[in-house]
Order: structure tokens, then C-alpha cells, then sequence
């Protein structure tokens, strides 16, 4: 045995000591920590440890769907899948963006846009990066689920619109909350929530979103799901239905074409709004899923403004419509009294200004009127007329019964962002231009030129009531409207009586400017417009251009007194007058309602005008040709007040 | 030299407190591990605990001055392998130092002795950390610091050796120093450490988990199999290095106090071996083991509880692993040795 270990037994029993003691400290120290961790902190570990198990999954609830006024569908949603992006890890996520981008065509500063927008959310918590995947999409998520962990699929409900913008103004669209529609609801919406954004999806999102539900899961550290812990089931949004006629609305879509311009059909007798059409529109299909940054610009910078409404938004001169209103407050003041006549040499000097009728610009026939009364005037839209009649009011008295008509105030139809329109007056220009008014303009605005400006609705609203003895309905969507406003304007029945013979008389009598839209037992009544965009001289020292072309008008009902229909239609730069471009519109669609109502009362009502399937209300739908005229700016009036959202 | 004694000189309550140990290890390990894909590994476990025993019991037959007679040629054996195993490297260096401490014969450690046993460790410490296997190089050092102080380091040298130590790994620490000095995942992993927050998959990922699964725990523990972080697969090798983590969750404060309650009786224990050794040569074999547990112990429960960075050394007769669970069992052999001999001569 070696040498080195003998003898060798002195230990040293006080360094031996000192280590026990080191022991017990250092496992003293340990348990500490673990004091610390499980009994001082236990909780808010217990409730990270929960976070890490427990994810919570939303279940989107189906949007209600839209009914016309026989419950055929109009609106509603179809299935559609979504890609999430799982954000639980950054690094992983960042290492991937790339091949996702590429993968998805997404561009990665899209990506990182999206990230960076949701990053005060819960990692945990996916976002979508693309709603609407395409199946190649969806290979590739599927084909990638190894290499490329952070993708997964979300099925959800998309909303389905009519095809080609069939009443797309009317329904709006849907698109992801905006920040501040989160920060405006209280909690109740949160990023990436599909909200009403335009139209009746914006004004009755309450009713239509119903309220998502919820599965909580337990998901290991992969996040596979191992559980299910609870669910609570979504509550489907409520089915709305709307006073819009398919069938008429049908017709008004392929009546006005493709021409820039709108349509509106009211139900005077109840201010139900039985077709709404205005064009150019986009297709809320498209904004259904997420409308691109470029899309969104190219849209909102359109020459033709696609998102304005122009049956509640479009705010431009009335023309000769604006008459009714001119010889309505000459009836109810008598001054100029009822039997005033003029003589229309084809035109008439105003203070110092001579002021042409529009029959002087006649290309056929004769370019006077020569002695015309109210009744004739009317029929004959003569200018001269109402310019003296005009002025004899003064600027006071018509705008006193513009604005009693309802010009410069909102009709309070159930659509956002409806505009009033103008009724100049002195305290107008007083207020707005700091000056006085020219008596001049007195001439203008009595045969609706001018300063005075109205919407559709507006003017379908004003001849519905004045043809219904003064009672206005206010205009409606909502098919069982609560407190549908119920206006009354005191109009005398003689006046009530000579304005709409007038009418009748446009229509029906020899001589009137909607002679051509005559329609048999029917008693269709209306009144032509054709408004100058510019004025007569400036147009001739222009020469002929499109965007100078006259806007037609006509706004038709019937029957003469208290009607069932009244139809209000605008074709922009149509170079047209209003009886020939825009009169065949409202005849079409006043046609339309009369045949049905026709076949209706003989029981002929055919078994598809009662289905209520989504497809058979779509199938009805002609396609509308693809609606673009090129280089024609819109009115000057435009206001298009859509959520700017673009994603 | 008499024949060596009965099985009635084993030390008992040693080997009972080993077996609590080993045994907590397979539950936990069962627990963590019976409803994945690694379904088993229990078994596996007490096979290695079986073979683990038969050898302790071989190489506490053996007498360890023998064995010490051997330490030049283990030491060189050592080297020449590379440390491909280094849990035999571990358990050379032990024998090694053992035989150095017990040569110098005063009772206080002079300069040139401390120097000597420094170059003794710090050559294969060095070639250890450029395998490279940080754990396994840290366990060297409270080897030598353990032996040192008993072999009558004097506390003037102490204080510059701890100095010396803190300047060491305060440089770690210091990034324009550490990068020098450290593999990049191992700066990684001192920063991920420094601030878990920043790293979220990588280790800082893994020490925040783990501090989830101790914390929620509690003091009572979600009972066996319920743990969530655990059986969800959050901490990470919850099987092996963070077998702690996941005893703790389950078992919560009361089983944390049992287990670390059973690894201070295992370690009180050996150093009451070492004190009731034969010789030094004994003493400093035993204690020379003391310090590697202890040292793993530390280390290993600190990571698991965030007070430490993640190192890779496992917690022992615990953690699932061959080796580590042979090296146990071979270092309480030489333990077991030392004891048997203590009442010879």
C-alpha cells in the first residue's frame, strides 16, 4: 500500500462543521425562493399558468340577414374562411413573415402594418391576416402546417350581397371596426369585429350583428387543442325587413343603366322607399372581405364618386321640378293671381337681364311659347312664366314654401349620412357670403336654378306630398318602422287640385313635356327637369363638352291625387331633357308597380315572388352592365360620407 | 489489510434517503411523461436505478486506496479521452484532487499547494469548456473550493480566491468581457436569464415557464398528473433538468419541502461520512462527492426556481438520464467505500 495516507487521521472536524452549516444554509436560501414563488406570488402565477392553458376562441355570430317587403332575401351571408396568424411567439412569427407573404401574397409591410395595429391585444390571440382565403390559400396553410407553425384557418359567415352593386347604396357594406368605432363602443367591439359601415348595415348594425360567442379550450404548449372547457353559443343577429320591392327595384336598376344618376320609388302613403338605385356603384362584395389601401384610394378619388349615394347625397339644381314649388306658393299667396298669363317670346328681360326660356334653344318646332297660364305653364315647363311669377313672389315667399317642402332640411330617412340640400334665401347669402341678394337670383331660383339644390329623395318626398294633399310620410327602409314621421303642410285643396291637373297634364295632355311616358290606365302624373350644369351663355362661349351637359330630371307618380307611387329619377349629364332621359325611368318602374299590383289582385302572383331562398332572390337579378363612363366628374355637391376604412 | 466487512457497515439511512430521492424522481417522471409520446421513460428510469445500484455496490467493494493509487493513470486516462463521457470526468477529478489533499501533509495549504490543485482542475476545466459542456466544467469548481478549504486553505487566500471569483463571474456577466470567453448561445442564455422578457421562446421562454409551473403550484400543489404546466408540455424537458418544476407544480411548497428536506439529509450525511472517515484520503474523497451533489443540487434548483441561468446540469436521482444517474450512484459508491473501511486498522 502506498505510502501517502498513513498516519493520516487528523481531520478537520471544524471546516467539516462549517460546510454542514453551508448546507443547511443554501438549502435554507432555496426554499425561500420556492416560498416566495408558491406562497407570496402563488397567484399571480396560478392566473399565467391559466392564461397559458386556457385560450379563448370567438364564434362569430351570423349577421341578420335582409328581407325585401314579400321576404325575399336581399342580403345575406355565405361560409368563408379566414387565415389566422398565431402570435404567441414574435420571433417565430417574424422568422416566417417572409414565406407567408410570399406564400399568401400579402406584402410583408401589409403584415407588419397588421402586427403592429394589434399589438396591444393578448399574444395569445390570433389575428387574421387575410379574411377571405382563396382554396390555393388554404393549400398551402394546409401543405405548410410543419415548416410553418403560425397559420391556421378560421371558417367564419361572409356577407353576401346581390351581384353588380344591386342596391348597394341602399344596404351599404360591411368591413372591420375602425379604432374608433372600437373606442366608441364601450368595450363591445373589438378589433377585427365585421361592423356596418355605410348604408342600412351602418344604421341598423345594432339589429343586424347579434353577439358572438365564445369556446374556452385548453391548448398545450404548442397550441394544440387537448380540451374544451365551455362554450357560449353565439346569438345570431336579427333578420331585418326592408320596404324595398325586389321586383321594382329590379326595374329601376335596368332602367337607369349604367348611366350615372339615381332612382327612388316612395310609397307617399306611408314614406316606404320601394327601390333606391344610384350609379356608379362598387360592388359591396368586394368590401365584404377587406378592401385594399389601393382599392379604397381609387374608389374614393373616382371622378364619378361610386361611394356617394346619389339618391340621398347628390344635392344639385332641381330645374324646372323646382315649378311645382314656384306655383304652389303663387296658388296659396294669389300673387301673381291664378290668372296670370305671360307671353313667352322664348325669352324674358329681368331686371336689366335677359333671361331665356328653354324652348328658345329648341332644335324642332317653335322657339316661343307665347301666352301661357299656370296650367299650361306647367305643361309646357315654360321658364318665362315662372320667372315672372318668380318675381312677383320674391326670394321671401319661395323660399318660405321651399323650405315648408321640405328643400334645405334632411328628409329623415333611416340611412346615414343623408345630405339637405339648399333653399337659398336672403338671410342665406347674408350668413354664408356676407352680401345682399341680387334680385337677379329671385329669377333663377324660381325655375329652380341657381342657389337651390335638392336630393332626389328629397324631390320624390316634396311631390308625393303635395300630390297627397300636403302630407308628408317621412322616408323609410325599415319595412316595421317605429314613429315614421308624419308631416303636414296646410296646403288648400284648390291648390292641391290645379298643381297636380298640371301634373296629370304633363303626362296626358297634348303639349307636355312627358307626353311620351303616357301609359295606359294608369294615371301617371309627373314633372320634368333639366337642369343646367352651367349657364346657357357660358356653355355656348365653351362649346359642347360632356361634363357640361344638362342633368335630367323627372319625378313621376300616380295615381294624379293621393298616389300609390312616386318616383323620383336623375340622369346625370345626360344632354338630354328631363321627359326624354329620365322620364321613361320612372315610367318604367310606376309600370312595374302596376302590373304587379295587377297580377296580385288576380291572384296570379307567381310562386318565386314568395320564396324566401337566397338564391332565387339572387337569380332574379339581370346583371347590370359594368358601369364606368370615363372622364365625367360628378356634381359639384358630392359628399361622399363613407367610413374611410381602408384595410 | 483485512477482508472488506459485511453489508452491515453500509451506511442504511443513506441509502433510505437515496431511495426516497430516486423514487420521488420516477413518480414525477411518470407523471410528466404516461400521457405524451414519451410514455415509459419511468421504467427506463429504474432500470438505470437498478444498474446504478450494482455498480455502487461493486465499487464500494473495491478499497479506495487502491483506487486513489490509480489517480495519475485515471488522471491521464482522463485527459486522453477528451471527455467524451464527462461524468466519468467528473468522478476522476474527485479521485484525483482527493489523492493531492491527502498528500500535502500540513494542516494549512500554502500558496504553491493551492496553485498546484488550481492547474490540476483548471486543465481539464478548460478542455471541458471547449467540448463545449459548461455544466460539467462548473461542477469541477466547488470540487476544488470544497477540498481546498478542508485541506486548510487560509482565509487571507480565501478572500483573494473569492475576489477573484466574483471579478470571474461578474466578467460573464459583463458582455464586452463574455464575449470573449463564451459560445454565443451561452451568452444567449446569461442575458435571456439577465432579462426573460426579451427572449420569449428560447430559455428566458423556459425559466418563465418553469417559475409558472413552481409558482401556481402553490403551497398544497395541483396534485399528481394535474399539474397543467407539466402535462400541457410547458415546462420544458420537464422529465429531466426541470423535474424540480414540475414536482414543485404538482406537489407544491409542502413536496418541495420534502424533497429539498431529503437532499439536505442526503448531503448532512455525507458530510458526517467524511467526518467519521479513516483517514483524509476518505474524507476527501467523500466530501469531494458532497460537493458535486451539492453543487448540482444548487445549481439546478436555482435554475428552476429563476435565480439562475439555464446550465444543463440535472438535478440528481431525479432527472431522467443514464449517466448522470450512474455518475450518482458510482460517486456515493466511493462514499459507501470510504464508510465500509472506516473502523479497519
Amino acid at each position: 500500500m502506498s505510502y501517502w495516507f498513513r498516519n493520516d487521521n487528523r481531520l478537520p472536524q471544524t471546516r467539516l462543521a462549517v460546510v454542514s452549516y453551508i448546507i443547511v444554509g443554501m438549502i435554507g436560501l432555496l426554499l425561500l425562493g420556492f416560498w416566495k414563488l408558491q406562497v407570496i406570488d402563488s397567484d399571480k402565477y396560478l392566473q399565467m399558468a391559466e392564461q397559458n392553458r386556457v385560450r379563448s376562441i370567438p364564434i362569430i355570430a351570423p349577421r341578420g340577414r335582409m328581407l325585401d317587403r314579400d321576404g325575399r332575401v336581399l342580403v345575406d351571408n355565405r361560409p368563408s374562411f379566414s387565415v389566422l396568424l398565431l402570435r404567441d411567439d414574435p420571433k417565430l412569427v417574424e422568422q416566417y413573415l417572409p414565406a407567408i407573404s410570399e406564400g399568401l401574397g400579402i406584402s410583408q409591410d401589409d403584415l407588419h402594418d397588421q402586427l403592429q395595429n394589434t399589438r396591444n391585444l393578448p399574444k395569445f390571440q390570433p389575428i387574421v391576416i387575410k379574411p377571405e382565403a382563396s382554396s390555393a390559400d388554404l393549400d398551402f396553410i394546409e401543405s405548410h402546417r410543419s415548416d410553418i407553425p403560425v397559420l391556421e384557418m378560421l371558417s367564419i359567415s361572409r356577407r353576401r350581397y346581390m351581384p353588380n352593386g344591386f342596391l348597394a347604396h341602399a344596404t351599404g357594406y360591411v368591413g372591420e371596426a375602425s379604432e374608433q368605432q372600437i373606442e366608441a363602443s364601450n368595450g363591445k367591439l373589438r378589433p377585427g369585429d365585421v361592423v356596418g359601415k355605410n348604408g342600412l348595415e351602418r344604421q341598423y348594425n345594432d339589429i343586424l350583428m347579434g353577439a358572438d360567442g365564445m369556446r374556452r379550450v385548453i391548448v398545450n404548449s404548442v397550441g394544440k387543442e387537448v380540451d374544451h372547457l365551455s362554450q357560449q353559443d353565439p346569438i345570431p343577429g336579427k333578420q331585418v325587413t326592408l320596404t324595398i320591392d325586389l321586383d321594382l327595384q329590379q326595374v329601376a336598376e335596368q332602367s337607369l343603366g349604367a348611366r350615372p344618376g339615381a332612382v327612388v320609388a316612395l310609397d307617399p302613403r306611408s314614406g316606404e322607399v320601394l327601390a333606391m338605385v344610384s350609379r356608379p356603384t362598387p360592388d359591396p362584395n368586394d368590401f365584404a372581405v377587406r378592401i385594399s389601401k389601393d382599392e379604397w384610394k381609387q374608389l374614393n378619388e373616382d371622378p364619378l364618386h361610386p361611394l356617394l349615394n346619389r339618391a340621398i347625397q347628390a344635392q344639385l339644381a332641381p330645374g324646372s321640378v323646382f315649378k311645382i314649388v314656384t306655383a304652389t306658393a303663387m296658388l296659396e299667396d294669389h300673387n301673381p293671381p291664378e290668372s296670370f298669363t305671360t307671353y313667352c317670346p322664348g325669352y324674358g328681360t329681368f331686371y336689366g337681364r335677359q333671361f331665356k326660356c328653354w324652348v328658345y334653344f329648341s332644335k324642332k318646332g317653335a322657339t316661343s311659347h307665347g301666352v301661357m297660364n299656370l296650367h299650361e305653364a306647367i305643361l309646357h315647363s315654360c321658364d318665362v312664366f315662372f320667372y315672372s311669377a318668380g318675381m312677383r313672389l320674391g326670394i321671401d315667399r319661395l323660399s318660405f314654401y321651399g323650405d315648408k317642402l321640405g328643400i334645405g332640411h334632411k328628409t329623415g330617412i333611416d340611412l346615414p349620412s343623408e345630405e339637405a340640400g339648399l333653399m337659398p334665401s336672403e338671410q342665406w347669402v347674408e350668413r354664408v357670403f356676407h352680401r345682399k341678394w341680387y334680385a337677379g337670383e329671385t329669377i333663377s331660383v324660381s325655375t329652380g336654378q341657381g342657389a337651390v339644390t335638392t336630393t332626389p329623395l328629397q324631390l320624390a318626398r316634396l311631390i308625393g306630398g303635395i300630390a297627397s294633399g300636403g302630407v308628408f310620410k317621412q322616408p323609410h327602409l325599415m319595412k316595421d318602422a317605429q314613429n315614421v314621421g308624419d308631416e303636414r303642410v296646410a296646403i288648400s285643396e284648390s291648390t292641391v287640385e290645379k298643381v297636380t291637373d298640371a301634373m296629370y297634364g304633363v303626362v296626358n295632355e297634348s303639349g307636355g313635356t312627358g307626353t311620351q311616358l303616357k301609359l295606359a290606365g294608369v294615371e301617371l302624373s309627373g314633372k320634368s327637369g333639366t337642369a343646367q350644369v352651367i349657364g346657357y351663355n357660358t356653355r355656348n362661349r365653351l362649346g359642347k363638352q360632356k361634363k357640361f351637359e344638362d342633368n335630367a330630371w323627372f319625378v313621376g307618380y300616380a295615381p294624379k291625387r293621393n298616389p300609390e307611387i312616386v318616383v323620383a329619377v336623375l340622369v346625370q349629364e345626360s344632354g338630354q331633357h328631363g321627359g326624354e332621359a329620365a322620364g321613361p325611368v320612372a315610367r318604367d318602374i310606376v309600370k312595374a308597380y302596376y302590373d304587379k299590383k295587377n297580377r296580385k289582385t288576380l291572384g296570379t302572383v307567381t310562386a318565386s315572388e314568395h320564396s324566401t331562398t337566397p338564391s332565387s332572390g339572387a337569380a332574379v337579378v339581370a346583371p347590370v352592365v359594368a358601369i364606368k363612363p370615363q372622364g365625367v366628374p360628378a356634381t359639384q355637391t358630392h359628399t361622399a360620407d363613407a367610413e374611410p376604412d381602408p384595410q | 489489510m483485512k477482508e472488506a466487512p459485511g453489508t452491515r457497515d453500509y451506511d442504511w439511512w443513506l441509502l433510505a434517503i437515496l431511495a426516497a430521492i430516486c423514487a420521488l424522481g420516477v413518480v414525477e417522471i411518470y407523471s410528466a411523461t404516461h400521457a405524451s409520446n414519451l410514455a415509459g421513460m419511468h421504467v427506463k428510469q429504474i432500470k438505470w436505478l437498478l444498474f446504478g445500484f450494482a455498480v455502487m455496490f461493486i465499487l464500494s467493494r473495491v478499497d479506495y486506496h487502491l483506487i486513489l493509487d490509480q489517480a495519475l493513470i485515471l488522471y491521464v486516462v482522463c485527459l486522453g479521452q477528451d471527455f467524451q463521457v464527462s461524468e466519468l470526468a467528473k468522478l476522476i477529478i474527485i479521485i484525483v484532487l482527493a489523492r493531492f489533499f491527502a498528500e500535502v501533509r500540513s494542516d494549512e495549504l500554502d500558496l504553491r499547494d493551492v496553485l498546484k490543485a488550481g492547474m490540476l482542475v483548471g486543465v481539464p476545466l478548460a478542455l471541458i469548456l471547449k467540448q463545449p459542456d459548461l455544466g460539467t466544467a462548473l461542477v469541477l469548481v466547488p470540487m476544488l473550493v470544497v477540498g481546498a478549504f478542508l485541506a486548510g486553505l487560509k482565509w487571507q487566500h480565501a478572500g483573494i480566491f473569492t475576489l477573484a471569483g466574483i471579478l470571474l463571474v461578474g466578467s460573464v456577466f459583463y458582455p464586452p468581457v463574455s464575449k470573449h470567453i463564451l459560445k454565443p448561445y451561452q451568452r444567449e442564455r446569461i442575458t435571456s436569464f439577465l432579462h426573460p422578457e426579451d427572449d420569449a421562446k428560447g430559455s428566458g421562454y423556459q425559466l418563465l415557464q418553469s417559475k409558472i409551473a413552481v409558482g401556481s403550484g402553490g403551497f398544497w400543489g395541483k396534485g399528481f398528473g394535474n399539474g397543467s404546466q407539466n402535462q400541457l408540455g410547458y415546462i420544458p424537458v420537464r422529465y429531466s433538468d426541470f423535474i424540480m418544476s414540475a414536482w414543485a407544480e404538482e406537489q407544491g411548497f409542502k413536496g418541495v419541502l420534502l424533497a429539498l428536506g431529503l437532499y439536505m439529509a442526503l448531503l448532512l450525511r455525507l458530510v458526517q461520512n467524511a467526518q467519521r472517515a479513516k483517514d483524509r484520503a476518505g474524507m476527501f474523497l467523500v466530501m469531494g462527492v458532497a460537493a458535486a451533489l451539492g453543487f448540482h443540487v444548487l445549481v439546478n434548483v436555482a435554475m428552476v426556481i429563476g435565480a439562475m441561468p439555464v446550465t444543463g446540469i440535472p438535478l440528481p436521482l431525479m432527472s431522467y438520464g443514464g449517466s448522470a444517474t450512474l455518475f450518482v450512484f458510482m460517486a456515493i459508491g466511493l462514499v459507501m467505500n470510504v464508510r465500509l473501511r472506516r473502523f479497519v486498522n
